[in-house]
């Protein structure tokens, strides 16, 4: 099923009676049902004012699309969506929808905000087929109850979007990075925090193991760049020694570069920052990532592992991004009184259970 | 504005009410007599009065859920309340509701800077927030004009921002976590210290939704380092078109302003005569605030002041000392006083596209004549937000009424020009029944079915946000379980 239209997409849900597994581009490895509802023929951007710093799109616009309509502009997704496609050893193309679905975000996060933060409205065939809108394209509104937040991340678990629309942001002029060499996970979140907790605005906070190394990314005009920099090579330096380097190592942070084509499940544990190396400790992982100064951490687990038995009781969520989902629930399970709660929406948006079910419990 | 009428079940059970409260509460928190639960009759929206049921304070998260739990046994509908600063008539109470008040509860529960988080109980003030944090330089970022006084909890409910939210979001981008207790006194933790839902983002959608879903006794907040400086400028145009034309322009340039203040002639010349601040006469003023150390307020300011020159402007002029800068702000943050010596006035809050904006202000003066009411126009530019203060004389019988009819065609039009009829203050029953100007039928039933999850019998704050009409099948099933 590959509608054009939303029309044509609400009247196909209208007469679904088995369940689907909606379809953007295919890239974030999710499972589902066989039936598979494609939305990659809603497409294209509807509406992009620069000077607004405004985007609205059609659902299955290819993320691709929309970056290089925004770059011609100066602008930019300032949540740096990842790219799920070297660590799922996926093809096809990302879209915007499935972005949204999973409230994809990157290394920036930590100082600008999740993909939901950018959300500024949504447009949805719920279960029962109909179309709804909630939200709008202004910066700011407080018009009803904000769906826009809960379809972010709700895994196409509640309705099918098919239009979002976005709040963009200017582009950096320039960036560096800067690299402090940490004996442990430690000292690194340590020195993130400094980083993180210093009027210098850093837009990354990340600790590679593998390479001992702590990195911090500050973006802006040239001149308040080299100020910022020259000011936390000073704050870092108790840390160990700090190094600017020259290329560019956050895309290969946001995609999880270091875990590429490497056998095992991975897992995305969300965390206090302080909490992370003793929670790392206890997965006795294959291999570790770290980006928002410490909060998220990119476990490679030997496959089947139960990561959570290992984590124990802890303040967040783990969630298996590959592996069997079969075997380990993809999603946190919840506390039984918010369990209710979530159990409760999905009843009453989609009410025939049609939406990816079982997905996130 | 209709308000239903009260349940005559509900108000015959008030000593039956009041002695079951009594047993959960120590009893200076159970307000039963009229002369003290008048207290409670309206919040900021002083149109709107009615005296609740009973008021109560309770002072810790267990005694929210007793309270809650009795209300829901007994039927009774429950108004959350803060600090009752709403514009909007959130906070107020019909004749058969139990205003739950959080004034008591204003502690801070844990201050942890390495990880950026505060978490206080829910009746704290958004000014003591940063008050309890800035001895180390910290701040949390929302800053409603009243922060003074409103509460964390009126600002989740509504969502609130600030003039810096251009740059730091608004409430929901700064909300961690929450503690909150549902209509039968289930406590729930959502979210904490650590960052997005693992499952379905509840959290995103408490906040905003106006003590409908729960009553939020603790939250968990992001704060943030202060910047090393911060500095405004002023900029005087001759038309609101130019000064629109400039804002736009500043924004595609890449430079983020953290605030970008709009203030019309009506509102200089008040402010002017009320504070004093010096504002140079014209048509429309703009202030930018810009953030950093003092080379990179240098570099932001050259480009910026760059781009208003492009606009011809009447006066550019940027803030020398920090007395300069308390000028150039004070006569912005006493706008409202300043409106208010000259008449009533309602304050609006619609929020528009920003290419909109010189067609909206010139639809508006044109409503103006048309009503003969006078509008002022100050706002937070950089998103759109609108304020239009529309000026009336509340003691001329039918101003009100025609205030209120002005109000809601000047949000008709921002809803018609794109945008939507609230950007920060909340429905409440201002403009609850405006809704299905923004939202079609089927839009109000999803947002309403969320309700049916959290609160199955309507009994939190029932008679906001959603037109009694569109509510009324769902109001009934509260009477019907009688
Ligand atoms: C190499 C490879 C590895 C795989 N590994 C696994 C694995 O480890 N475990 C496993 O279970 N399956 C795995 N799969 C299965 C496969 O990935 C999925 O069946 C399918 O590709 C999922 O695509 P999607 O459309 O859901 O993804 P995307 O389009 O990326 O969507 C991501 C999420 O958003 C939702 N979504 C997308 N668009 C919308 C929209 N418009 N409205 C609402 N929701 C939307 C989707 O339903 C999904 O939940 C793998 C597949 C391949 C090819
Ligand atoms: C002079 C003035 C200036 C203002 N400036 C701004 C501004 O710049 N930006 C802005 O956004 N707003 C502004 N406001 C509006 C108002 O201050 C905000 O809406 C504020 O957040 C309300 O907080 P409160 O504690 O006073 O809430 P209240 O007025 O007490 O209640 C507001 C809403 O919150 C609900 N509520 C209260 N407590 C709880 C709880 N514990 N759990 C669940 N729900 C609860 C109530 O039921 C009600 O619906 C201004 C108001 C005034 C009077």
């Amino acid at each position: 099923m590959r509608p054009q239209t939303e029309a044509e997409l609400a009247q196909i849900v209208a007469g679904l009676t088995a369940p689907v597994r909606i379809r953007g581009g295919g890239t974030r490895g999710v499972p589902g049902p066989e039936a598979e509802l494609d939305i990659s023929g809603l497409s294209g951007i509807t509406l992009y004012e620069p000077g607004a710093l405004t985007l609205v799109a059609k659902a299955g616009t290819p993320v691709a699309e929309i970056e290089a309509a925004l770059a011609a502009e100066g602008q930019r997704l300032a949540f740096e969506p990842m790219d799920h496609r070297g660590l799922m050893g996926t093809e096809g193309t990302p879209t915007i929808g499935g972005v949204v679905a999973g409230n994809i975000s990157g290394p920036r996060r930590i100082q600008t905000g999740a993909a939901r933060d950018f959300l500024l409205g949504v447009r949805y065939v719920d279960g029962m087929g109909q179309v709804i809108s909630n939200g709008g394209r202004v910066m700011k509104n407080v018009t009803g109850y904000d769906l826009v937040k809960l379809m972010a991340g709700s895994w196409g678990t509640l309705g099918v979007l098919s239009e979002v629309s976005l709040k963009v942001l200017p582009k950096a002029e320039t960036q560096t990075t800067l690299a402090i060499s940490v004996p442990d996970a430690a000292t690194a979140v340590r020195a993130l925090s400094v980083g993180l907790g210093s009027p210098y605005e850093v837009t990354g906070a990340a600790y590679d193991p593998a390479s001992g190394q702590a990195l911090v990314r500050i973006e802006g005009f040239e001149a308040s760049v080299a100020y910022r920099a020259e000011a936390l090579i000073r704050l870092f330096a108790p840390f160990g020694t700090v190094a600017q380097v020259e290329d560019d190592p956050w895309p290969g942070i946001r995609d999880v570069a270091p875990f590429h084509g490497r056998e095992g499940d991975v897992w995305r544990i969300s965390v206090k920052p302080g909490d992370a190396p003793e929670l790392a400790a206890r997965c006795k992982a294959e291999a570790l990532l770290f980006d928002w100064g410490g909060g998220l951490i990119w476990a490679l687990m030997p496959t089947g592992t139960d990561l959570r038995a290992r984590l124990g009781e802890f303040a967040g969520h783990a969630t298996l991004i590959r592996g069997d989902r079969t075997q380990h629930a993809m999603f946190q399970p919840e506390p039984a009184p918010l369990a209710a709660l979530s159990r409760g929406l999905r009843q009453r948006f989609d009410p025939k259970g049609l939406f990816n079910p079982g997905l996130m419990g | 504005m209709d308000m239903p009428t009260p349940n005559p079940t509900v108000l015959a059970k008030k000593p039956r009410l009041v002695q079951r409260l009594r047993q959960v509460l120590p009893a200076d928190a159970v307000i039963d007599d009229l002369s003290e639960t008048r207290a409670y009759e309206c919040d900021a929206l002083t149109a709107y009065r009615c005296p609740p049921l009973l008021a109560v304070l309770p002072a810790s998260t267990q005694e929210v859920s007793d309270v809650l739990r009795i209300c829901h046994e007994e039927g009774v509908p429950v108004v959350p309340r803060g600090s009752g600063t709403s514009l909007a008539g959130g906070a107020l109470p019909t004749a058969d509701s139990v205003i739950l008040g959080v004034a008591r509860m204003n502690e801070v529960l844990e201050t942890d800077y390495d990880n950026r988080i505060i978490r206080v109980q829910s009746g704290r003030t958004n000014l003591s927030v940063t008050g309890a944090v800035e001895a180390e330089d910290f701040f949390y970022a929302p800053d409603p004009s009243s922060q003074l006084a409103c509460a964390i909890a009126g600002n989740i409910a509504m969502n609130s921002g600030g003039a810096h939210c251009l740059k730091y979001g608004v409430t929901t981008n700064n909300l961690l976590g929450v503690t909150m207790v549902l209509m039968d006194g289930t406590v729930v933790e959502i979210g904490g210290a650590h960052l997005d839902a693992g499952g379905l983002d509840l959290l995103g959608v408490i906040c905003g939704s106006e003590g409908q879903l729960g009553v939020v006794t603790e939250a968990t907040l992001r704060i943030l380092r202060k910047p090393e400086g911060a500095r405004p400028v002023l900029m005087a145009f001759d038309s609101n078109e130019v000064a629109g034309a400039c804002v736009s322009d500043i924004i595609k340039a890449g430079v983020l302003p953290v605030a970008i203040e709009f203030m019309d002639r009506l509102c200089i010349e008040a402010c002017e005569a009320f504070a004093k601040a010096g504002y140079p006469q014209c048509e429309a003023l703009l202030i930018v605030e810009v953030e950093g150390s003092e080379a990179e307020i240098d570099d932001q300011l050259t480009r910026i002041l760059e781009i208003a020159r492009r606009h011809d402007p009447l006066e550019l002029r940027e803030s020398q000392s920090a007395e300069e800068s308390a000028k150039i702000w004070l006569g912005r943050k006493s706008a409202f006083g300043a409106m208010g010596q000259i008449n009533d006035y309602m304050c609006l809050d619609g929020t528009i596209p920003v290419s909109a904006l010189p067609m909206v202000l010139r639809r508006i003066g044109e409503l103006s004549q048309e009503y003969g009411l006078k509008v002022g126009n100050v706002f937070h530019a950089g998103d759109g937000n609108m304020h239009p203060l529309i000026l009336f004389d509340a003691n001329k019988p039918g101003d009100l009424e025609k205030c209120e009819a002005f109000g809601a065609d000047i949000l008709k039009l921002c809803v018609d020009a794109g945008g939507c009829l609230t950007g920060e203050h909340g429905v409440g029953i201002e403009k609850r029944d405006l809704m299905l100007h923004q939202y079609a039928a089927v839009d109000l039933e999803a947002q309403m079915a969320v309700k049916d999850v959290f609160d199955p019998q309507w009994l939190l704050n029932p008679a906001k946000v959603f037109p009694l009409s569109v509510s009324e099948s769902r109001r009934a099933v509260q009477v019907a379980a009688e």
